[in-house]
């Protein structure tokens, strides 16, 4: 049960310091919040400068890239997935520990971008795996990346403990491992993970139809 | 550097059995380039670096093309007998030119480079069809530089370079059978959601629909 705001101002100017478990947990996770150190094209030179001193990720707790995907909370999608690449990226996502979340840096990450109608490029992570922000902008400035930093962080403070929100490592039933798809003979197998990625219906009319199947 | 037509002529003199002819090029460049015979090429290969006049040193660019099948019709002016009396008939004939697979190699002289530069030598083989006799010899043993890039080759259009030191494949994965880069490539049928699908995303986007039977 929430306090109050303004119950809690007043409390506090007594000197009683009032909270509740959800709030300590959330603001401690989301203040905390360590990326994987993991890049594949050129939005990665974007995302590198984001955390030099310049634009200096690390003000919102984003402190140290963790080369590791054992040690990491976010992956950063930035660049474009080719087909090659795809099953690597869900093996890592795979080995990173809950509660983990996923940023798709940029128009390829997020829809294949200018190589969508390619032969080799994904047409977007979210295919395989849960993504939480997504960046356009081919690649997108620092300041964006900054800006989904701090939407993904207003989402974990917003995230309840329990109920039918709660986060999947708080959940004993979610599925926390993702299918890694096999390299075929002319793509990849499955092409799409439906439990991720409800395939919105192809429109030939020229207008969007909005609506997943 | 010297001309294609300079490089023909020394290349004739030193190997007088190997087969290499000049293939125009009719453009404004006028980049002409030597065609070699795979039996002869690496032959002619190493000639075109050890030359001292010549000491094409430097391959800095392999890559393939692609020349599907076509079916040719012409007209052909033939003499009939018509009614006893011999005419000109115009006769419209066709006939299928096979299709092959080229590689082609960019070669510049590090050695004379002080000289005039006037772009790169070009040579091309051709292999026998497009379906299995796709062999040719490999170039690597004479410019090394041509390693990964015979490799992507062989990758994306599929031609096998015999003698290349490790011909994988180098962009797609192992158990990727295609070669994207050919012309009657068809790539799998992932097509997703677009927005305002026009021209050949349009033809896909109801290709799609035909062949799932999802409306929109």
């Amino acid at each position: 049960m929430a306090v109050e705001p303004d119950l809690k101002i007043e409390l506090g100017k007594q000197g009683v310091f009032v909270t509740t478990i959800s709030e300590i947990y959330n603001w401690g996770r989301k203040n905390s919040v360590w990326p994987m150190q993991f890049g594949l094209a050129c939005c990665a030179i974007e995302m590198i400068a984001t955390t030099m001193a310049r634009y200096d990720l690390a003000r919102f707790g984003a402190e140290v890239f963790r080369p590791s995907p054992r040690q990491a909370d976010l992956m950063i999608i930035s660049g474009t997935i080719t087909k090659k690449m795809a099953p690597q990226v869900v093996r890592l996502y795979n080995q990173m520990a809950e509660p983990k979340y996923v940023i798709a840096m940029g128009a390829c990450a997020i829809s294949g971008g200018p190589f969508k109608q390619g032969y080799n490029v994904l047409k977007g992570i979210d295919r395989y795996i849960p993504v939480d922000v997504h960046i356009p902008g081919c690649p997108p400035r620092p300041e964006a990346l900054i800006h989904a930093f701090m939407t993904l962080q207003a989402r974990i403070d917003a995230q309840p403990l329990t109920g039918g929100d709660r986060p999947r490592h708080l959940d004993a039933d979610a599925q926390g491992l993702f299918p890694v798809p096999e390299q075929g003979a002319h793509d990849l197998e499955p092409p799409v993970n439906r439990l991720v990625w409800p395939l919105p219906a192809p429109s030939t009319s020229g207008k969007p139809t909005g609506s997943c199947e | 550097m010297k001309s294609a037509e300079e490089i023909l002529a020394a290349i004739k003199t030193a190997l007088p059995e190997a087969g290499v002819e000049l293939v125009p090029n009719p453009s404004p460049s006028a980049q002409h380039s030597l065609r070699l015979d795979p039996a002869h090429a690496l032959a002619v290969a190493s000639f075109l670096r050890n030359d001292p006049e010549l000491a094409l040193d430097y391959c800095s660019n392999a890559t393939g093309v692609d020349w599907p099948g076509k079916e040719i019709t012409e007209k052909v002016k033939v003499t009939k007998v018509v009614d006893g009396v011999e005419t000109i008939v115009e006769e419209t004939v066709k006939r299928v030119q096979a299709g092959y697979l080229e590689a082609v190699y960019h070669l510049y002289s590090m050695k004379h480079a002080h000289r005039e530069i006037a772009g790169p030598v070009v040579l091309r083989m051709r292999t026998v069809n497009r379906t299995d006799q796709v062999e040719l010899p490999s170039l690597t043993p004479v410019w090394r530089s041509a390693e990964f890039q015979e490799r992507e080759i062989f990758d994306l259009f599929g031609i096998v370079f015999t003698g290349h030191p490790d011909l994988r494949r180098i962009l797609m994965w192992d158990g990727f059978e295609d070669h994207p880069m050919r012309r009657d490539y068809v790539d799998p049928d992932d097509f997703e959601y677009e927005p305002t699908p026009h021209d050949e995303v349009l033809k896909r986007a109801e290709q799609h629909k035909a062949n799932t039977g999802v409306t929109a």
